[in-house]
């Protein structure tokens, strides 16, 4: 059946910001149905609050809406394009919980709008725990004993039956925030009490632990002719306890028969039928256990998922994209692999290599937090690696990690300290299972301990096999057949240099002497047995190599690696984007990439992908064959960058700005010499390798100080310090984690109070410089600008400032050589302009700002880097395009995922993701950004105010507004008698230490609808953490800074006019 | 380790590593491209004559079982793979599959760019070579490699399946069979074990002969349906058997897989050929002409129907979507019908398990 023609109009719903549990897959996937849906004459219109997609790109729908991903908007955007259909499979979680609250709602009916892909009751009996046990015992299929409780009581009542240890899983939340495995009576109802309360519908799954079962996954598709195909089978590396986001992951399936896999894939078949997922694709996961092969299901999501992308990686299967025309009514059999050109689309991948994925995690970022792993996903990013044996593409996964390790490098020695901490699983599992057998260690024990499958186990003991002999070898015997054998399982030439006590350039010079070098394979979704035209590429050491390079003009790109807090989806979009100019300019473009979530590794965004490792050896080995004219360093972030100088030593040609000007500008010392040239500001600084002699700036600064280690990204262990003992804490701390390191200077610089923060970015050509968007910061200097909410353009800075902003970003610009993209960050402490640092590259921001202001930022850089002029491309005009727009942007944080972390803000990056809020002013665009975020504003009830003491004057008129706004205030007695001496009736409420009734309980109880909370010293931190805690658990808004809390009330009074209305990004005007 | 050599009647050798028994074995190279399943590719008399490479990289990670054998012994001729693993570890291992080669006398390499191997099978074609873990000069090898037979005119049927009539009732490990309803006389032209399982589980008695049975004989066994067997080589070779199932034909319902639906072709006067390198693997779709539905089917063959020598009266009743070969056939008015590819699966899915469920209709009406 071909493609439908009763509809002509088709919502996509993307996924919202990035969040732990839902990253850049699904800009993947909507990017690609997007492409598929227009190809097929569609009108598509696509909403999504996340501006750093590719998908929100105005090219890529013909009506796109960045708006809150709400119930209210969403029906603002129904209501004024009136689609014919919603296709809400792949957009995540988000966009399927939201499809079912429009159809709930009736908006869908109203405006005639039809599901395709899933329909409500498919999404429902999948995604209802109960429902989704009794679909599966109808049909046979066994399900782990459970049941869902709505009480604290009702749990008592089901602990009976299913027993101890057991899991706790809240219904309807992203990637299991709120479960967990308990194994005593006391764990059980504290967890329930929290389950019950991070699900939205406020239900919690009881369920029998089969933690140590072996855990697997099918991604299967299904047309509306009930062909049914499975794309790709997954087994973990980490059994069942472990959230599949966060454990090792190998495809295809390595430690199952062939019968034991046809009865899995017999059952996902059965189970895609009887939950009735019309069309698309869906995620089945299964535990097997390990002694006798019985199987359960575990869960069915009916939509595109994290684990369809990571498939469509490893097979080269577009799953997103043969999902989008299944839902507008093709079959299988009707679509061609698109790898092939010449097959059908409808048939099963066969992989001839194998594929490893790894998760990043976080946790350096969150000191508080438990980095015990558990089925509530906490990792931030991925890597995935191919090989042609596990052990080469574990390796590869490894090192592609960017934790500083060159392989499985050894870190612990004393075996008690190993055992104990191989019992619980965290993020260093795989290393330490690698310390305790170079301790001795027993594959058996191992198994014992971690339940990790034996087959993986001897893999890894392979591998120390390999270490062994090199280690035995060592610098003399490393023959050219060993550095050979090595090179096969997967060692880098980093880590076969720390085994024999060469240098890493020693191992590279013998293995080019030897003619030791990768062949590249093809991912081709077939293992070769049909002729593939998609250079989709692994390296791997065999005999032949399948894609010799062409002799076209071509540029590599080198991406951004695994998402990390600091450094995610923005950085993907800017090399896209270069792909996509640099294509358009006429040039065969190369991506090279680890991370399988991002756009960029999609086989047809670049002419020539290569998914591989970002180490040097790894980009060497390519650039050697690929000799490209150019390579762009600068879209990647740090990962690309931090190869700048090596590259360039190798004779690399680095296109943009140069590695040298990069380096003026990371190092400090000739950082400050340059400011100085050019008259400008920078708070005052110093650097110190000692305590005293941080001591000693201290001295000469004054506190409060602003402390670093150099080098770093995201503000990587940042911290204000207020006065000596603080000081003196963070020395220690610092110098006692450089142990094992040169010690790079720790960075003492003033701390610049209660000033406004300014990001620019901008693009330079050497000679011209086009300012793309001044954009400022909501909250004062002091908060990490990533996790700072801005505006754009400013909202408050007088017109001379942003004049002075400019012109200063022009002058570093011009003086730095940039060719390419330019970020300044400025504080202005009351009309004095400091420079606080200068990032010659892509920024989180720049995505930020094409969408603000209709500006490609980045395709721009990318032509200015292959030698276009600015005057050219944009006909001269160098300053801010005006939009008669505000755009506000604010930061998404993972505190809900990490139990006993604070949610205060700092100078240390902690938000994963951002979204953005589009409106005429400024209050509008704020309370849009908010709900977007979060919770959203409220326009009425009781706002709870508590400030320090410098804020107390602030918060009357922040508590004046509320009140004339109809809000009833509540406050802790200090702020509570600021706002009555001024003639605010306010109510006063215990803080949890006064003992209740206090504000923790009446925030739990619902009365609260407000929060605004400022504090400051351990004490008072400590002693307020649990309300802010608890405002977040219960999603009330809550605000953090007084500048914050002032934006919220202007948006509230925004809100409370009618104001918000939506406006695609195609109408608004572009001067 | 033991060196061992792949030699092709090309020219080109491969060195790898020695696993399973040692010695030199001459085949047909062939490759197949499912990602478990080896056990049961080493025992598919189809095999036989043959030297396969798996496309997947890593194999023997799950071991072997008695259950998953698809006969009595190993079939192929050599076994090609990236990387062994000798050490199992599943539940249902009962010994490894290296040393289960080691037992039935089949040498294996590893180490081999197996992928490399592949791209040359399909674009210069399926091609005689040797595997020798015993030789050491690699050039004598191509030599001897140059002089082997291709697979055409090769008849490698005679001298399979049993003397005698034989009744089948091994289990299937998923507990007894159904009582049977029909009787069934199959024969083995190389039978799969999974298949005589099948019908047994769809209900059947199963009486299997060997290739030189006559139609009289077949009758005089009384039975309600007669099956063909898939099984090794060029089915044009096969001397005697199409002429047999030509009388068989009006007599009783007909179901054929693979060599069996060459033959069962052949018997209606139609015209096999050879493919440049066969269809070998678990992920062909088929689809149904009749439904319009695409099963993912096992497949393994190197020969096939050519569709336009069928007569009027036989129809083609299922295509490849890759290449539009053949899949199946039947005939317009009698209940004979076959199929190229492998419904009994193992390896592989079971989407065409309905084609014996249809078998038992056929012999039910
Ligand atoms: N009954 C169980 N016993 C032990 N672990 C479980 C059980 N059910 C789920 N898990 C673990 O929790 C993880 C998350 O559960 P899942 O149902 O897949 O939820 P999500 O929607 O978060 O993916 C699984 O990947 C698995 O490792
Ligand atoms: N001297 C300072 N006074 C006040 N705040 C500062 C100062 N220096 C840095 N900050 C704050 O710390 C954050 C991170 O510092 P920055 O130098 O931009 O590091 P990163 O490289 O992590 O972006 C800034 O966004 C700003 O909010
Ligand atoms: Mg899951
Ligand atoms: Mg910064």
């Amino acid at each position: 059946m071909p493609k439908r023609t009763d509809i002509r109009s088709i919502l996509l719903i993307g996924s919202g910001p990035i969040v732990i549990g839902q990253a850049c897959e699904f800009d993947y996937s909507g990017t690609q149905a997007c492409k598929a849906l227009r190809e097929e004459g569609y009108r598509v219109i696509l909403v999504n609050s996340n501006p750093a997609t590719i998908m929100t790109d105005p090219e890529f729908a013909d009506r796109t809406y960045i708006e809150p991903l709400t119930v209210e908007m969403v029906a603002k955007v129904i209501e004024a394009e009136r689609p014919d259909a919603l296709l809400p499979t792949l957009g995540g979680q988000t966009a399927l919980n939201l499809a079912v609250r429009l159809a709930e709602t009736g908006i869908l009916d109203r405006y005639g709008v039809k599901l395709i892909g899933a329909s409500i009751e498919a999404i429902q009996k999948a995604e209802n725990r109960q429902r989704f046990k009794d679909a599966m015992s109808r049909i046979g299929l066994a399900v782990p004993a459970s049941g869902i409780c709505h009480s604290l009581q009702e749990a008592r009542e089901l602990l009976a039956i299913v027993g101890l240890p057991a899991i706790i899983r809240p219904s309807f939340t992203l990637g299991g925030t709120g479960g967990g495995v308990v194994e005593t009576r006391e764990e059980f109802e504290a967890k329930v009490a929290w389950g019950l309360s991070a699900s939205p519908t406020h239900e919690v799954l009881i369920e029998q632990s089969i933690a140590g079962w072996k855990e697997f996954e099918l991604e299967v598709m299904r047309d509306q002719a009930d062909n049914v195909v499975v794309i790709c089978s997954i087994e973990n590396f980490d059994p069942m306890g472990v959230h599949t986001g966060d454990s090792i992951t190998v495809a295809p399936i390595q430690t199952l028969s062939d019968r034991e896999y046809q009865r899995m894939r017999d059952a996902a078949i059965a189970i895609i039928r009887e939950i009735g997922v019309d069309t698309g694709g869906s995620n089945i996961q299964f535990a097997v256990n390990p002694a006798n092969g019985d199987m359960v299901v575990i869960e069915m999501n009916p939509r595109v998922s994290r684990s369809s992308a990571l498939a469509s990686k490893a097979t080269g299967y577009p799953i997103a994209k043969i999902a989008a025309k299944l839902a507008v009514g093709y079959r299988l059999d009707e679509l061609t692999n698109d790898i092939t050109g010449t097959t059908s689309a409808c048939f099963e991948p066969t992989l001839d290599y194998v594929v490893v994925k790894v998760p990043r995690f976080a946790f350096e970022k969150f000191p508080a937090a438990d980095p015990t792993l558990g089925p509530s996903m906490k990792s931030v990013g991925e890597v995935m690696a191919i090989g042609r044996t596990f052990k080469e593409a574990f390796q590869k996964a490894l090192r592609s990690l960017e934790n500083g390790r060159t392989g499985l490098d050894p870190r612990y020695t004393d075996v008690d300290e190993i055992r104990r901490k191989l019992r619980t699983p965290t993020d260093e599992r795989p290393w330490l299972i690698a310390d305790a057998m170079r301790q001795g260690i027993s594959i058996d024990e191992l198994h014992e301990l971690t339940r990790i499958d034996r087959w993986f186990l001897d893999q890894i003991a392979e591998i120390l096999d390999m270490e062994g002999r090199l280690a035995q070898a060592g610098k003399w015997g490393l023959s050219p057949e060993l550095l050979r054998a090595a090179k096969r399982e997967g060692f880098s030439d980093a880590a076969i240099a720390r085994l024999t006590g060469l240098s890493g350039a020693d191992v590279r010079a013998r293995r080019l002497e030897a003619g030791i070098r990768p062949t590249y394979k093809m991912v081709d979704t077939c293992a070769a047995e049909f002729e593939a035209r998609t250079p989709y590429l692994y390296s791997t050491y065999e005999s032949e190599d399948e894609a010799p390079p062409t002799g076209r003009r071509k540029v590599v790109i080198l991406g951004s690696g695994p998402n990390r807090i600091g450094q995610g989806i923005e950085f993907d979009y800017c090399c896209v984007h270069g792909v996509l100019a640099l294509r358009e300019a006429g040039f065969e473009t190369i991506m090279v990439n680890c991370n399988p979530e991002t756009v960029s590794t999609d086989y047809d965004t670049s002419d020539r992908l290569y998914f591989e490792p970002l180490t040097l050896e790894d980009v060497l080995e390519i650039l050697d064959r690929e000799r490209p004219e150019g390579v762009i360093l600068q879209f990647g972030g740090q990962t690309p960058l931090k190869l700048a100088k090596a590259l360039e030593a190798h004779g690399v040609p680095v296109w943009g700005t140069s590695p040298e000007a990069i380096d003026i500008a990371e190092d400090r010392e000739r950082f400050r010499t340059l400011i100085e040239e050019l008259g400008l500001r920078q708070p005052p600084s110093g650097a110190a390798r000692t305590a005293a002699e941080a001591e000693a700036i201290a001295e000469r600064l004054g506190f409060p100080l602003l402390l670093r280690p150099s080098y770093v990204l995201g503000g990587r262990a940042m911290e204000i310090v207020p006065g000596l003992p603080k000081l003196q804490d963070y020395m220690q701390r610092a110098l006692s984690e450089a142990v094992d390191r040169p010690v790079l200077p720790i960075l003492v610089d003033k701390y610049l109070e209660s000033a406004i923060e300014v990001d620019v970015d901008a693009v330079a050509d050497g000679e011209d410089v086009l300012i793309g968007g001044v954009l400022e910061h909501i909250e004062e200097a002091g908060v990490h600008s990533g996790d700072a909410a801005c505006s754009l353009p400013p909202h408050s800075l007088p017109e001379p400032i942003v004049e002075t902003l400019m012109a200063q970003t022009r002058a570093l610009a011009r003086a730095l050589r940039v060719v390419g993209l330019i970020n300044v960050q400025f504080a202005v402490q009351g009309g004095t302009v400091y420079v606080l640092e200068v990032n010659p590259r892509a920024s989180r921001t720049v995505p930020f700002v094409a969408k603000a202001t209709g500006r490609p930022l980045a395709k721009l850089a990318a032509r200015v880097m292959a030698g276009e002029r600015l005057r050219d491309l944009t006909g001269g005009a160098f300053a801010p395009r005006p939009t008669g727009m505000v755009a506000v942007k604010e930061a998404v944080l993972p505190f809900a995922r990490f139990s006993g972390v604070d949610v205060l803000l700092g100078p240390e990056m902690k938000s994963t993701g951002e979204v953005m809020g589009l409106a005429p002013t400024f209050e509008a665009a704020f309370a849009k950004a908010q709900a977007g975020a979060g919770p959203g504003l409220p326009i009425g009830g009781r706002a709870f105010l508590s400030v320090r003491d410098v804020d107390k004057g602030a918060i009357v008129s922040i508590g004046k507004s509320l009140y004339d706004m109809g809000f009833e205030l509540i406050a802790t007695r200090g702020t509570a008698a600021a706002l009555a001496a001024a003639g605010l009736p306010v109510e006063r409420i215990n803080k949890v230490l006064e003992g209740p009734p206090h504000i923790v309980g009446a925030i739990e109880a619902g009365q609260v609808a407000l929060v605004i909370n400022t504090t400051e010293g351990d004490r008072s931190i400590a002693d307020s953490y649990t309300i802010r805690r608890s405002a977040l658990l219960f999603q009330v808004p809550y605000f953090t800074t007084i500048a914050g809390a002032r934006a919220a009330v202007s948006a509230i009074g925004a809100l409370r006019r009618g104001e918000l209305a939506v406006r695609p990004l195609q109408d608004i005007p572009v001067a | 380790m033991t060196k061992a050599y792949l030699a092709l009647a090309d020219g080109t050798v491969y060195e790898g590593e020695a696993f399973g028994a040692d010695g030199e074995r001459a085949g047909e190279v062939v490759f197949t491209t499912p990602m478990a399943g080896y056990q049961e590719v080493a025992t598919d008399p189809s095999y036989r004559g043959q030297i396969v490479c798996m496309t997947y990289p890593l194999i023997g990670n799950y071991g072997v079982n008695a259950l998953d054998a698809e006969a009595a012994r190993v079939h192929v001729e050599g076994f090609v793979v990236r990387e062994y693993t000798a050490r199992p570890s599943s539940w249902r291992a009962e010994g490894s599959f290296g040393d289960y080669l080691r037992r039935h006398g089949v040498p294996g390499i590893q180490g081999i760019d197996t992928r490399a191997l592949t791209r040359k099978l399909r674009t210069v074609g399926t091609m005689p070579g040797i595997l020798s873990t015993t030789a050491d000069d690699p050039a004598a090898l191509v030599a001897r490699a140059r002089a082997l037979p291709g697979m055409s005119g090769q008849d490698l049927v005679t001298g399979l399946g049993p003397e005698a009539p034989v009744e089948f009732d091994e289990p299937d490990g998923l507990g007894p069979y159904p009582p049977a309803r029909r009787h069934v006389v199959a024969y083995d032209l190389g039978m799969k074990t999974s298949i005589l399982r099948q019908l047994r589980r769809a209900g059947c008695r199963v009486t299997v002969v060997g290739p030189r049975t006559t139609a009289d004989e077949v009758l005089r066994l009384d039975p309600d349906g007669v099956f063909l067997s898939n099984g090794p080589g060029d089915p044009a070779a096969v001397p005697g058997i199409a002429e047999e199932v030509r009388r068989l034909v009006e007599a009783r319902p007909i179901f054929g897989i693979c060599l069996g639906h060459q033959i069962l072709a052949r018997a209606f006067g139609a015209r096999t050929y050879k493919l440049k390198f066969g269809h070998r693997g678990v992920n062909q779709p088929v689809k149904d002409l009749a439904t319009g539905r695409v099963e993912i089917t096992t497949h393994n063959h190197g020969f096939a129907v050519d569709p336009q020598s069928l007569p009027d009266d036989v129809t083609v009743t299922h295509v490849n979507l890759n290449d539009r070969t053949c899949e199946g056939l039947a005939h317009r008015r009698l209940p004979v019908f076959s199929v190229q590819y492998h419904p009994e699966a193992a390896a592989g899915p079971h989407d065409a398990r309905y084609l014996f469920e249809r078998f038992m209709k056929a012999m039910e009406r």
